[in-house]
């Protein structure tokens, strides 16, 4: 029976796929659209705050108040006379770095907390994920907004506050993904071929459970700059002369019947920009949700 | 330990905090041997497996007490149970190995199989991505699986069950351990695809000389690949006894009922005896029935003799253990 290496169908060659997650992705219209609008947002601001012929600091007291579309300044301008164009820009520089950073460290601790606690679950388990209950406890403005008021405000203090109060939901959904994987089957294996538990954790478990963590990334960046723009808002945030969403909102407050503008803009980049992020995490459910897959 | 032996077990017990999931468990395992663990669902043989290798699931309250005592390759003697957890990482997959019975799910649906397979080569050889990638190939074209080369980068997924247990065959072989320990390898495949599995870890065993322990609850299957088979039951081993002797002068009652429930392939029409099933289920392990804990559902059962005190096991023969309080009388009355 030597000759057991027995042939096995060839049809097995032939991947049984379905549609791959990019085109899943780019049928969900909103989506799609909403990442071209994200791109070409971030874009923007990047690229074209230099090629502008105004800076979003300079001052020009005889061109306050200038509407849209009405000289050479294409956004008008504030109070100031500084160009609102450049000044969005530039804000937005800001708040989406601030989304950004936010959401890659709460995601650092987040998955951090989760995998250990789902991985090793026992006490040491239980009192992280109490802890992160405890956190989820405390609405996440009014501790954003305590905590600002005793801390010198800057762009690097506003990153940590945010993701010191937006990781928790991300350790809860990784925590319950990993202790559910640890259970199966190749974990088990990949530990009866000497695997340790580093290894485990790392390239058998979390790869397992990247797709709600995208999601959650995106939605996180969605949450990191409409609490951002609240703090900012409030006047604990990003400090003037820097601009950004928020405080750009805060200045627009007390002319809102004469300028509106100056409120339209900046609200209209936050809503774009959430709402963006927001139909992206959606997009990337659908696209990446293992059901879909031909498996 | 004996010179001439694998993995020596001696009274192993495993306990989920004041539930015994295993008793007093012991058996040799010679190279080139394979011992077939018998049970229905719940009789303790995958927590047995599971146990020797450590992999018990991580319950609080989980023990494990005994000896299994495991000769390596180069002859050092390792006791698994007193093993450290970084022992344990060492001797997995290198000297001891396991294959699981859901094919479909021990495999990491997120790596290509070709990795996979590497893995425990770059554990523990420490071989370079690419040298493993290459013995991975030949593995899997000794597992017998077609165009090896181009399969490496395929995602358990694009495998049919039979192809995903060869490749977790040529996963557990990579080391060519001296223990194999296989949990139901077949019971999730189709009898073709199970006929070709056992005749490939025959076939490897032949080669590599490694002791196989081989845990499935169809008698069909053990006729086929066992030299001996090791009954258990509520925990505890029943009947042990080489797979001849076995099939054809079983003992325990148990094993009786267990033999009788299945059609033989050596009886031909009107010759098959009418199947019967052992009345009543599996005893709850957390009120076990006094004495024999096979004596509620026994047609030998005499009272006061069966329900006072547990039977120990008994050599019936050389090579012949039972635990049964009546196996004289059982074998007279067959």
């Amino acid at each position: 029976m030597s000759t057991s290496a027995s042939p096995v169908a060839a049809a097995q060659v032939i991947r049984p796929r379905g549609p791959s997650a990019f085109r899943r992705f780019a049928r969900h219209r909103l989506a799609a659209l909403s990442l071209v609008l994200i791109l070409s947002l971030t874009l923007a601001c990047i690229i074209v705050p230099p090629l502008l012929p105004f800076s979003d600091t300079e001052i020009d007291i005889m061109q306050r108040f200038a509407g849209p579309f009405t000289g050479p300044h294409l956004l008008g301008t504030d109070p100031l006379g500084r160009d609102t164009l450049a000044r969005l820009l530039m804000a937005g520089r800001i708040s989406l770095s601030v989304g950004f950073s936010a959401m890659a460290i709460s995601m650092v601790i987040g998955i951090a907390v989760g995998l250990y606690a789902g991985f090793y679950g026992g006490r040491i388990g239980a009192i992280l994920m109490r802890f992160v209950d405890a956190m989820l406890c405390f609405p996440s403005i009014f501790l954003l907004l305590a905590i600002s008021a005793f801390l010198q405000p800057s762009v690097g203090s506003i990153i940590m506050l945010i993701a010191a109060t937006s990781w928790m939901e991300v350790a809860r959904l990784v925590e319950a993904q990993i202790r559910a994987l640890r259970a199966r089957d190749f974990a088990v294996a990949a530990r009866a071929i000497g695997a340790n538990d580093r290894r485990v954790m790392f390239r058998e478990l979390l790869p397992n459970a990247v797709a709600p963590i995208v999601v959650a990334a995106t939605l996180n960046v969605a949450h990191a700059i409409l609490a951002e723009s609240y703090i900012s808002f409030l006047g604990y945030g990003i400090q003037p002369p820097t601009p950004s969403w928020g405080n750009m909102l805060e200045n627009a407050q007390s002319y809102l019947t004469s300028a509106p503008w100056l409120a339209i803009i900046p609200g209209a980049a936050i809503t774009l920009a959430v709402t963006g992020f927001n139909f992206i995490g959606d997009g990337l459910r659908d696209a990446l949700d293992p059901r879909q897959e031909a498996r | 330990m004996e010179d001439g032996t694998v993995l020596d077990v001696r009274n192993f017990s495993v306990n989920f905090g004041i539930l015994p999931a295993v008793r007093d468990v012991s058996f040799t395992l010679r190279p080139g041997e394979t011992l077939a663990l018998v049970g229905e669902s719940g009789s303790g043989k995958s927590v047995t497996s599971l146990g020797i290798l450590k992999l018990t699931p991580p319950v609080p309250f989980c023990r494990i007490e005994g000896q299994a005592l495991l000769r390596t390759r180069k002859g050092a003697v390792v006791d698994l149970v007193q093993a450290s957890a970084e022992e344990m990482r060492g001797l997995r997959g290198r000297e001891a190995a396991m294959i699981f019975q859901e094919p479909m799910t021990s495999l990491n649906p997120v790596h290509p199989v070709g990795a996979q397979v590497g893995e425990a080569l770059r554990f523990h050889q420490g071989l370079s991505k690419r040298a493993a990638l290459a013995q991975a190939a030949e593995l899997l074209d000794l597992v017998g699986i077609p165009d090896a080369r181009r399969r490496l980068g395929a995602f358990p997924h694009e495998l049919s069950g039979g192809m995903r247990q060869r490749v977790m065959i040529a996963l557990a072989l990579a080391c060519e351990p001296v223990l194999l320990i296989a949990d139901e390898p077949t019971t999730a495949l189709d009898v073709t695809i199970q006929a070709q599995i056992l005749e490939l870890l025959q076939r490897l065993q032949q080669k590599t000389r490694m002791a196989v322990l081989f845990i499935t609850h169809n008698l069909g299957v053990v006729a086929e690949i066992a030299d001996r088979v090791m009954v258990m039951y509520a925990g505890r081993v029943v009947e042990q006894a080489p797979v001849r002797r076995l099939f054809h002068a079983p003992l325990m009652p148990y094993t009786r009922g267990l033999l009788r429930s299945v059609p033989r392939p050596d009886f031909s029409g009107a010759e098959q005896p009418p199947l019967e099933a052992i009345p009543g289920s599996v005893p709850d392990p957390l009120a076990p029935p006094p004495g024999c804990s096979f004596s509620p559902r026994c047609g030998h059962f005499s009272p006061g003799l069966c329900d006072s005190v547990a039977p120990p096991l008994t050599h019936a023969e050389p090579g012949h253990l039972v635990r049964c309080a009546r196996w004289a009388d059982v074998a007279g009355a067959a």
